[in-house]
């Protein structure tokens, strides 16, 4: 028996999940299909970091929004989250490093945005009491934050339910075509809704593909490493600015350190592979910025599956080519902040036609295929 | 920085992990096949957990250990004689699916590449959960037995508390060596005699064991040691440092004051290595554990990688030595080397060496209280998450352990759910009503043994182009 709804989500990650609730709120009805669970790739295993820091200039004003629902979240869910206010900071190791910091922050001033802010010499050192002597400085966001990927993602997801989404876990969907409707065929059904949003994450890019549209997702597969406990030493996100280095100590003093290298990813299998050589110098930088981690000792590591854009930002908005088609896939390893503040523009975009925010530097027919 | 040792290879036919007695085994019948053989062992010397220590055996303790304990030596003997590349005090942390080992050896990190990995790490405890278990002084049988194997040392006083073989094994090695248990509460639970005779009769073919067992248990009772049979209700009480046992027997309660208390519920197959490599696994009705999924040569799902062992499924030391040499002679088949023995001897040994193994399952499958904990009872030790946290968990709609650990970090700790997982599983699938199969287990991460940053940090990869 064919299921109908207004719309249907493809891909329950916490974008899928988010829209999903947001147009459930607007009085739609919504069908989620995810072919494994809810959160079990990016959205559940990413670092947690809740960042407007440091993002492209495009994505500013969406992370801008985002953030003011994340200060609310944990009431609207009625979960929690893991969510807390930090500050996130990009220490800077250089004079020249700080420079292009100070230019950067000129710029966001002259886009009407203040949320980044430098930190001299004695301010990162406040923020950081245990940073090495060698940091000149650097650029923060004070009020940004970090939370449990897993919990949020869930969390928006078990709200959604409450607000009548459908979710079908475990079901994948096999192809789908638009005469009136749209009709998505899985491997265990069909359906059929007016509006349907491609929200596979890495494996969106075969999605808009088989709709003949193009999109270079590339499956990457971030690393992260945990420590055992250490004592509390740093309540801020850390991340360096001249070489890749993600760094966070968590509430019960594990310390996780991530940042740009990349193990190994298949979206056939949904597997990742850590490949620890790629870490060396990522551990090597934690170490020089915090020399306490020279006796830090790794116990766990993890990695997940996070689809990426050649300009790594995400596509966002509708088709280029179908009428009721929606995407918002893509977030190359830095979607989980911009996750309610999508949902929610995007859930505005697919109900009404129209949202406030400038998506072209989003559009998926910024690619042509070779 | 630290240079590669000249002895250690960096490329291989066949790489052995663990050098108990499947791993001694293999490594050397690989090698007299012809083949390149690296055998890699965290101890610091040859023989595993069962052999262990078995190169510096001195006359008092072999008499304490026993003749299953001495028959290790001359498997250890073998491979001293062999080509076979040893290097103890080698922690495989990691393997990757190109075959390649991440290894730390003497506080650096290097790498081996391997056409065939045999996993011959053996068994780990079954947990044993129950109210004061995270108690300091609470230790398991395992544990005592190292202590004994590795230095001679006997705890005094110490209380065990459990069921199967290797408790009994202990105990008779305890009064041995002068220094019994206090007293031995015994879980097994009422009845198990009857489930377990129906397979008496294919037990008595290995009737060696079954008279070992009985002798066992006569010198321990002769010893004068008290027995409480069928307890339950266990907890043990103190504040930081166990103070005391209380648990019920015949009705009665009764409370044990030591504060060395043993715990015991039989071996399992370690996964870690498997479960890291996700071969499929199997759950085993009668051994109540998983096991890797293997044809009849050792082979896992995953191309070349083969297990050999405890391992595989608990079968005991001589049985994991003719696996081991089965193993390795499949592997030497097919890379055309000429089998230095028979396989269907090896094999008829193997199921003669096995017959007993249905009774033992049967009467010393883990009591109910192991299996599904009480609420408040703490499963996982590192990141103290309870039974009921866990109940919940699942009632919030966790589906299997994997979500579980995201919902609550059990598993997450050093152990990396060594210690919990089975535990984790079961209570998991009797909330569910869904079989072990369907809930299944941890995934399990890199690095297998914690690693210190700074050795990440001056990790030593292999330059070579990859297999």
């Amino acid at each position: 028996m064919t299921q109908t709804a207004d719309l249907i989500v493809i891909g329950g990650g916490i974008h899928g999940s988010s829209t999903a609730l947001y147009a459930a709120l607007r009085g739609m009805s919504v069908i989620v299909i995810e072919k494994d669970t809810v959160a079990r790739h990016a959205s559940g295993v990413n670092a947690g970091g809740v960042r407007r820091l440091g993002r492209h200039l495009a994505e500013v004003p969406l992370s801008q929004h985002s953030m003011e629902i994340w200060y609310g979240l944990q009431d609207m869910l009625g979960a929690d989250c893991g969510f807390q206010i930090a500050p996130q900071i990009k220490v800077a190791e250089t004079e020249e490093e700080l420079d292009r910091h100070r230019e950067r922050v000129q710029t966001l001033n002259r886009m009407g945005f203040y949320h980044e802010t430098i930190l001299d010499q004695a301010q990162v050192r406040h923020y950081l009491p245990a940073v090495a002597d060698h940091v000149v400085g650097g650029l923060a966001s004070l009020r940004d934050g970090f939370a449990q990927p897993f919990w949020t993602t869930t969390s928006i997801a078990r709200k959604a339910a409450q607000e009548g989404v459908v979710f079908k876990e475990g079901e994948r969907v096999l192809g789908l075509k638009r005469e009136t409707d749209w009709t998505v065929t899985t491997d265990q059904g069909t359906y059929q809704a007016t509006k349907v949003l491609n929200a596979a994450g890495a494996w969106a890019g075969a999605l808009a593909g088989s709709l003949g549209e193009y999109a270079p997702v590339e499956a990457i597969a971030p690393m992260m490493i945990v420590t055992a406990r250490l004592p509390k030493f740093c309540d801020a996100v850390v991340g360096a600015t001249g070489r890749p280095l993600s760094f966070k100590q968590m509430p019960n003093g594990t310390v996780v350190i991530g940042g740009g290298r990349r193990g190994r990813a298949d979206t056939a299998t949904n597997k990742s592979e850590m490949l620890f050589p790629e870490l060396r110098n990522t551990a090597a930088t934690a170490m020089d910025i915090f020399p306490i981690m020279r006796g830090a000792t790794i116990v766990r590591s993890w990695s997940g599956v996070e689809g990426r854009m050649p300009d790594d930002i995400p596509v966002l908005g509708a088709s280029a080519k179908h009428e009721g088609l929606y995407h918002s896939f893509g977030f190359s390893a830095h979607g989980f902040q911009m996750g309610p503040g999508t949902g929610e523009m995007m859930a505005g975009l697919i109900a009404t036609g129209a949202t406030q925010f400038d998506l072209s530097a989003f559009a998926i027919d910024r690619f042509t295929a070779e | 920085m630290t240079q590669l040792s000249p002895m250690q290879p960096t490329k291989v036919d066949v790489a052995v992990i663990g050098a108990g007695p499947a791993g001694m085994a293999a490594a050397v019948t690989a090698s007299k096949a012809g083949l390149s053989v690296a055998l890699l062992d965290e101890g610091q010397s040859l023989g595993g957990q069962i052999y262990r220590n078995i190169e510096h055996g001195t006359p008092f303790r072999d008499g304490i250990l026993g003749p299953d304990y001495v028959a290790g030596r001359s498997l250890a003997e073998s491979l001293r004689a062999s080509d076979v590349t040893y290097l103890p005090r080698t922690s495989v942390w990691n393997i990757s699916t190109d075959n390649m080992l991440d290894l730390s050896r003497d506080g650096s990190s290097s790498q081996l590449i391997a056409d065939k990995i045999i996993v011959a790490t053996g068994a780990v405890e079954r947990p044993s959960p129950m109210p004061g278990w995270t108690l300091a002084g609470v230790t398991t049988v395992g544990a005592l037995q190292i202590l004994l194997k590795a230095s001679g040392v006997v705890q005094e006083d110490a209380v065990l508390v459990g069921s199967g073989p290797l408790m009994w094994l202990v105990a008779a090695q305890m009064i041995s060596a002068g220094t019994p248990p206090k007293a031995i509460v015994e879980t097994t639970p009422k009845g198990r005699m009857a489930q377990a005779m129906p397979h008496i009769l294919k037990a008595l073919k290995g009737h060696r064991y079954l008279t070992k067992g009985l002798s066992m248990m006569r010198q321990v009772r002769g010893a004068g040691v008290p027995i409480y049979n069928a307890a339950t209700d266990i907890r043990i009480n103190g504040h930081e440092i166990a103070e005391s046992v209380t648990f019920v027997s015949k009705g009665k309660e009764h409370t044990i004051r030591s504060s060395h208390i043993a715990l015991h519920q039989g071996v399992v197959p370690n996964q870690q290595v498997t479960r890291l490599l996700r071969c499929d696994h199997k759950w085993d009705a009668s051994q109540h554990c998983f096991r890797p999924v293997l044809d009849g040569q050792g082979k896992t799902s995953v191309p070349d990688v083969y297990v050999a062992g405890d391992g595989a499924g608990i079968g005991g030391a001589k049985s994991a030595a003719l696996m081991g040499r089965l193993v390795a002679l499949a592997i030497a088949q097919e890379k055309g080397k000429a089998a230095p023995e028979r396989v269907y001897r090896l094999q008829a040994a193997l199921a003669s060496d096995g017959a007993v193994r249905p009774f033992l399952e049967a009467m010393y499958a883990p009591a109910p209280q192991f299996v599904k904990p009480a609420k408040e009872t703490i499963v996982c030790r590192c990141e103290e998450v309870t039974a009921g946290a866990i109940e919940d968990a699942v009632d919030l709609g966790a589906p299997g352990p994997n979500q579980v650990k995201s919902f609550l970090r059990s598993g997450m700790g050093p152990c990396q759910g060594r210690v919990c997982g089975l535990v984790v599983s079961s209570i998991i699938a009797e909330r569910r009503k869904a079989s072990m199969d369907e809930t299944g287990y941890y995934r399990i991460r890199p690095p297998l043994k914690p690693i210190p940053l700074s050795e990440l940090a001056n990790f030593q990869p292999l330059e070579v182009a990859q297999k």
